[in-house]
């Protein structure tokens, strides 16, 4: 059994959970991840490593379907049945380079830890975080202190530049030489945005977010193809040179349970919350 | 309810006595036991047909050496529960492995009635025993303050036993296991209606109570840094050969092909079956094509019927040569499992989805290296079969993610552990065995490799000074 020592919403759909996890806290850097599964019968899920302290980890999910919903009730006090983790590798960490830290949407979460771990081994790390809209940049003020730059866009121009985090990183990679760039968010953004390094060939990392189960290496549930060749993203990654990605093979075997998906949201609403299976935590 | 008895007909010969199975129509409905056990009565009966040889045969075919003949003498006097101690001495998990040892190839297979009569059906008088008795292991040695800490790497049959063993030599055992729950193959890969779940954790929590630490969710490599592991006086790598093989065909990574490790990793360990109920999702394909033909495609192409679906299970080589216990290939035929032999894969096809599977026959030709017949492909003989869902049974390869951070550790070509005939790798102090160090094998086998790796580890330590490593 695990402790939640705190809840918190940080945005429309978006919460930060820190849990009491010594095992993973000691162990884990920046690019793992964890695998939680809050009850018995509940589904194994993977969040990314948001934080580190003392013992403590944090997560931040958006709600999307079943069990993110039920993650989204929990309070400090409550317990989460199982956490797993360090899982996957940790990013690389180059040094004396000049780093760009993408961050899209949700996929922010992962942004400060990677953006410090960067700074601490003698990088120059510019940030660039982009939101569909100014509530859902999260973390700015972590980013600021994690960064020797931050720029910020949104879709709808409600903060920070309008338009999409890929126009920036154009700017940036146009005005400063960069080394490397790390693109973390929903797959079409990590697709669109790791075009804008592909001709300046800069190394690009992005981290992959396939469907998985155990995590270990076991099941081939989060294969992913990379220059052509099928590796496992939970054990091999998640992070994996952007240019070499099958993104749209990874958009494919992410909507494989749709239909279940959505069965066991209705269901999640009709158990939980006496409702009819609308949407309520929105 | 049929009774499975195995009858060779002349006269004189006492009849084998088999377990009684639910009727077809009633198991592939649900996810229960198809085989029920015996009754005291039938068990005292074929207990009685044991020759309690001098020498016997069928102790020497027990990777774990089970006091064959005595244990059946007791059961054939009715003493179930001495029955269950005296397998215990040897076997701590017997309700396991009487349920699922290859019992042909091993204790059974080297009876001596197994040529003219009928061998004696040891597999289901170990379980008749260790259901029935209920007596429990002997007094056991505290943890003594000369034992030493010793890490066991992964909790499937090896590293259980070898956790057992070394705990009842009064060592202080850390267990540790990536998984939320311990049982390795045993809860992950066996699905429940040929080995209980109910069974596996009561036979754990024996192992648990000799005193040995578990802790689940603990990915050694991660979440242990190798150097932590290093601080342990001895390291039993047992690790298990869970990588699952892909046939490397093209359409491999359309949506509604699995491993079978993924496939009954769903159904055994996260309940798919039932969904929405319990958080995790499996595609219910309504036609399946199973490949391969061992006890794990038999596993995943019996769990697809009871989705509901309509199962083919295609193998390149003849039904004689299906690798699967004799039973699993009997019930996957009664359960409606249909068999397409000497054909192999060779696309699948369907985007994003899957809508078939493209194979090409084989035919047989001269003995290959195991002495089987190799199978050649025949040019334009190519089939579609249709098909909503594939699922590789093709076989696993031993886990790499410990393996490769263990410098110094030799691997073989199959990516296993390199150990001696006692379980030592070639770092000091680590030891390694079952399915880790042979490939995929069996249970008992990997049962067998732990039990002698913790006497190993146990004199080992003994001669070393305390403090030096
Ligand atoms: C290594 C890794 C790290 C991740 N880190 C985070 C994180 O830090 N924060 C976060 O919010 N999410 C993260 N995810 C995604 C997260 O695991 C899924 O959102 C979660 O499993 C959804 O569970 P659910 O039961 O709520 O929704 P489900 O009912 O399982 O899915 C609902 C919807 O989400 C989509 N979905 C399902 N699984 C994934 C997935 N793995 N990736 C993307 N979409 C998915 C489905 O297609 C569906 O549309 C990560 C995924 C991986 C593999
Ligand atoms: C579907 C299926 C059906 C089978 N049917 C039979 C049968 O009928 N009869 C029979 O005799 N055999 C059968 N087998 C084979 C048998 O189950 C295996 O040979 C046996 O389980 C091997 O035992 P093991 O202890 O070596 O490994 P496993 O049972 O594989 O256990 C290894 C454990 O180690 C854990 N682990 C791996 N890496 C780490 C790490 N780095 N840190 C912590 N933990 C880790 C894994 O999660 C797992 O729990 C079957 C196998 C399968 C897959
Ligand atoms: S453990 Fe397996 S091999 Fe040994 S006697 Fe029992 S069934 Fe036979
Ligand atoms: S070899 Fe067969 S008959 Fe002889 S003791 Fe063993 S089980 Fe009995
Ligand atoms: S999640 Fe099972 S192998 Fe990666």
């Amino acid at each position: 059994m695990y402790r939640v020592v705190e809840a918190r919403p940080l945005a429309d759909r978006v919460h930060a959970l820190v849990i009491e996890a010594p095992h993973v806290a000691r162990n884990a850097k920046a690019g793992q991840f964890l695998i939680i599964r809050k009850e018995p019968g509940g589904e194994r899920i993977p969040l990314t490593v948001s934080a580190v302290d003392d013992d403590r980890v944090r997560v931040i999910f958006m709600t999307v379907g079943a069990t993110t919903h039920q993650l989204a009730e929990l309070q400090p006090g409550d317990t989460i049945l199982d956490v797993a983790g360090p899982l996957g590798r940790p990013s690389e960490i180059p040094s004396g380079e000049t780093c760009v830290v993408v961050g899209g949407g949700v996929g922010i979460a992962s942004c400060p830890i990677l953006a410090r771990t960067l700074r601490e081994a003698g990088n120059r790390v510019i940030g660039i975080l982009g939101a569909r809209t100014a509530e859902l940049l999260i973390l700015e003020d972590e980013m600021r202190t994690a960064c020797d730059e931050l720029y910020l866009a949104t879709d709808d121009g409600t903060k920070g530049r309008h338009g999409f985090a890929a126009d920036v990183l154009k700017e940036v990679i146009e005005s400063v030489q960069v080394d490397s760039v790390w693109i973390i968010g929903p797959a079409i953004m990590m697709k669109v945005t790791s075009e804008v390094t592909r001709t300046a060939g800069i190394r690009t990392w992005v981290s992959l977010n396939p469907i998985m189960v155990d995590g270990t290496g076991m099941c081939g549930s989060c294969r992913v193809i990379v220059n052509g060749e099928v590796r496992f993203a939970c054990v091999d990654g998640p992070e994996f040179d952007a240019h070499g990605v099958d993104f749209d093979h990874l958009m494919q075997r992410q909507r494989f349970y749709f239909e279940e998906e959505r069965h066991a949201l209705e269901h999640h609403h009709a158990t939980r919350c006496g409702c009819s299976g609308e949407e309520r935590h929105g | 309810m049929r009774l499975n008895t195995t009858t060779r007909p002349g006269a004189g010969v006492r009849e084998r006595n088999g377990m009684a199975e639910r009727p077809v129509e009633e198991r592939i409905r649900d996810f229960e036991e198809v085989d029920t056990g015996m009754t005291p009565g039938e068990a005292m009966e074929e207990a009685a047909r044991c020759l309690q040889c001098k020498k016997p045969a069928c102790i020497n075919g027990c990777p774990v050496g089970i006091d064959i003949p005595g244990f059946i003498a007791e059961i054939a006097e009715g003493r179930f529960s001495e029955a269950r101690s005296r397998i215990l001495e040897a076997n701590l998990l017997p309700a396991i492995c009487g349920r699922v040892c290859p019992q042909e190839s091993q204790c059974e297979g080297a009876c001596v009635l197994a040529g003219k009569e009928r061998a004696i059906n040891i597999g289901a008088l170990e379980r008749f025993a260790a259901d029935n008795g209920v007596a429990e292991l002997g007094e056991e040695r505290p943890v003594s303050l000369a034992g030493r800490r010793i890490a066991v790497v992964g909790s499937g049959p090896a590293g259980l036993t070898a956790a057992a063993e070394l705990a009842r030599r009064g060592h202080k055992i850390t267990l540790f296991e990536s998984l939320h729950e311990p049982g390795g193959v045993l809860v992950y890969g066996i699905p429940e209606f040929r080995l209980p779940k109910a069974i596996v954790s009561t036979e754990i929590e024996r192992v648990l109570a000799l005193g040995v630490e578990l802790r689940t969710n603990t990915l050694v490599g991660n979440a242990v840094p190798v150097d932590d592991l290093m601080t342990f006086d001895a390291v039993f790598v047992a690790t298990g050969a869970g990588l699952p093989v892909f046939m490397g065909i093209p359409g491999e990574e359309t949506n509604g092909v699995y491993s079978a490790n993924e496939f009954l990793t769903r159904v055994n360990l996260m309940r798919a079956d039932c969904f929405p109920e319990a958080g995790t999702p499996v595609k219910r394909g309504s036609r399946v094509v199973v490949t391969g033909a061992g006890n794990v495609a038999m596993d995943a192409a019996r769990v697809a019927r009871r989705l509901g679906a309509r199962v083919i299970l295609v193998y390149r080589r003849r039904e004689e040569d299906f690798p699967a216990r004799c039973a699993e290939v009997r019930h996957a035929r009664e359960e409606g499992v249909e068999f397409v032999t000497c054909a192999a894969p060779v696309r699948i096809h369907g985007t994003p989805s899957v809508t078939g599977v493209e194979c090409v026959r084989m035919e047989m030709c001269e003995l290959d290296a195991s002495g089987r017949p190799e199978p050649r492909a025949i040019e334009g003989s190519s089939f579609i079969i249709d098909a909503d869902c594939v699922i590789q049974a093709i076989g696993t390869s031993p886990n790499p993610l410990l393996v490769r951070l263990l410098s110094g550790a030799a691997t073989g070509r199959k990516g296993n552990l390199v150990v001696d005939e006692d379980g030592r790798t070639t770092v000091p102090w680590i030891y390694a065995g079952g399915d880790i160090a042979t490939g995929a094998a069996t249970v008992i086998l990997a049962m067998g490799a732990g039990k002698r790796a913790a006497s190993v580890i146990d004199s080992d330590l003994a001669s070393r000074p305390e403090g030096e490593i």
